[in-house]
């Protein structure tokens, strides 16, 4: 019966040719294939955010008199809220955590050379609606924090030369940030970048199965001497252990450490003290902050370092193209990616006056490390 | 196919066929566009708005307050007991709403350390201009306290 309903599905919707095509689909195996599990990672928080995001829609009210009341009431009164609501910011700062670890290593291992071109745009591209979401996401508790971080980082649109005050008002539906603002930014965040998230996101899982995983060059000899490891069920089973566990250690910090609510927005408050944006935006907010007040040319010093990490931004997406070096040549990108990813953690530790970020950088390497080392594949019996 | 494709008819006929579909994309696009951009309200412009009077507690022990002027957030800060100066409270770097820090004498932004002296000039920090100043004016009537007329300069 079953295998007639198999049946009946593939001669309709031709299964059996994906069912072929996953069989046949293999991992290179080198003592950095650690590393291919990052995206993954990333991929299910993305999952998590979406399963949490389209719960907290059953009782969240995007308006700036019911908002922080419907999240108090999520937290308070609603069987699970609170772990439904911490999971969500839980869950959406290790998604931007791990897309940036995903990041770091396929520009250090140059998994962007041809023919990877697109999976590396898709991917940055990816990224900046991921921070996209973190920043419109972050307005939606209608909180203290919340109202400024919006009011700072809209604001900072102004910068981009002639079409920069459209931009803000376009941002923040309006001269100022208001209820109206939250509408638009609730809009943004549950409809229209998750369906440009899904276009973008679509396409570069499909170019890492269509091209295939990218080896460093350092690791060429090596993975021609090492057998692949099979997707199915080799890589995909420990994919899945590392989303069980990423699931339990979410439930733990949602459980130990549920996410603050603070103070309802009010309008005509000062800045309270030691206010600063997530950690991700920091080492940017930290720059801002540096900036003397002044003018060049009519350009106002702030819009100097704006209008710079815009044009890192494009940069970054850019990067295969920039990069046309042979395979194993083209050191000046990766001391140029040290230096960036230096500033960005000097620039965060002293946002936050302390080393943590050091740390947390440090330690995620060391578990890096430690999961290479577990999940290193066998040299004889995964080659069935 | 290629033969066809080759004279100037079929050039020209494809030519128009991809503008005109050009041209519809674009006129999808427009109003698309135009719905998302947020159409200009004209607000009631305020002249001048009462902040309360002399014995306002917060002006008492924080020694300012943020008062409501139309839209704008204004800060009225008590200088001494007879003198009282209002401004514009949002930073000009990046719109934050200031405070005043009394020990220092100092109108302060908690967003990004920009501060203001007691005549709202930048005086540190990145803020790339002075904040704009308010007139205040006291209002007293008898052994009352004075009410407070915080207006346009």
């Amino acid at each position: 019966m079953i295998a007639r309903a198999g049946k009946w599905l593939d001669d309709r919707l031709g299964l059996s040719t994906l069912v072929e095509f996953g069989s046949h689909k293999t991992v290179p195996v080198h003592r950095y294939t650690v590393f291919y599990y990052l995206g993954g990672m990333t991929l299910f928080f993305f999952l998590v955010q979406v399963c949490t995001g389209v719960l907290l829609m059953l009782y969240y009210r995007p308006s700036a008199n019911e908002a922080f009341e419907s999240i108090e009431f999520i937290m308070t009164v609603v069987p699970f809220g609170w772990l439904i609501r911490s999971i969500h910011s839980w869950s959406a700062n290790l998604m931007v955590f791990f897309a940036m670890l995903h990041l770091a290593s396929v520009f250090f291992l140059k998994a962007y050379r041809p023919p990877r071109e697109l999976t590396w745009v898709s991917g940055v591209f990816v990224l900046f609606l991921i921070m996209g979401f973190g920043f419109s996401g972050y307005l939606l508790p209608w909180n203290q924090l919340a109202f400024f971080a919006t009011k700072v980082g809209t604001d900072i649109a102004g910068a981009v030369p002639v079409i920069g005050h459209w931009m803000v008002r376009f941002l923040r539906g309006g001269d100022r940030v208001s209820g109206g603002t939250l509408s638009r930014f609730y809009g943004w965040h549950v409809a229209v970048l998750p369906a440009i998230t899904c276009v973008f996101l679509g396409a570069h899982l499909l170019l890492v199965q269509v091209k295939g995983m990218s080896v460093p060059h350092s690791c060429e000899d090596e993975t021609r001497k090492r057998p692949p490891m099979k997707f199915f069920p080799h890589f995909a089973l420990r994919d899945l252990s590392g989303w069980l566990f990423a699931l339990g250690v979410l439930a733990a910090l949602a459980a130990l450490f549920p996410w603050e609510l603070g103070e309802k927005a009010d309008l005509f408050a000062p800045a309270y003290e030691n206010i600063r944006p997530e950690w991700y935006f920091v080492f940017m907010f930290q720059t801002l902050k540096l900036v003397p007040g002044g003018e060049i040319f009519g350009l106002e010093y702030e819009a100097i370092p704006i209008l710079l990490f815009g044009a890192l931004g494009a940069l970054l997406m850019l990067v295969p193209f920039l990069d046309r070096s042979a395979p194993g040549k083209g050191r000046v990108w990766t001391i140029a990616g040290v230096v960036a990813l230096l500033f960005v953690i000097g620039m965060t530790c002293w946002g936050y006056m302390s080393l943590l970020p050091l740390y947390v950088v440090i330690i995620s390497g060391i578990l890096l490390l430690l999961l290479a080392f577990i999940t290193r594949g066998g040299r004889r019996s995964e080659n069935r | 196919m290629d033969a066809l494709e080759s004279k100037p008819r079929r050039r020209f006929l494809n030519y128009f066929l991809g503008t005109s579909l050009g041209a519809v994309v674009a006129s999808f696009l427009y109003p698309i566009l135009r719905f998302a951009s947020p159409p200009f309200i004209p607000e009631a412009t305020t002249n001048q708005v009462e902040a309360g009077d002399t014995s306002d507690p917060q002006l008492m022990t924080k020694g300012f307050k943020i008062v409501r002027f139309g839209a704008e957030p204004v800060i009225l800060v008590k200088v001494t007991d007879s003198e009282y100066k209002a401004f514009s409270a949002t930073c000009t770097h990046l719109d934050c709403i200031v405070g005043y820090q009394k020990e220092r004498t100092r109108l302060f932004c908690n967003c990004h350390g920009g501060s203001y002296d007691l005549n709202g000039r930048n005086v540190s920090g990145p803020p790339p201009r002075p904040l704009i100043p308010y007139k205040v004016n006291l209002l007293a009537k008898g052994s009352e306290p004075a009410k407070i007329v915080v207006s346009k300069a």
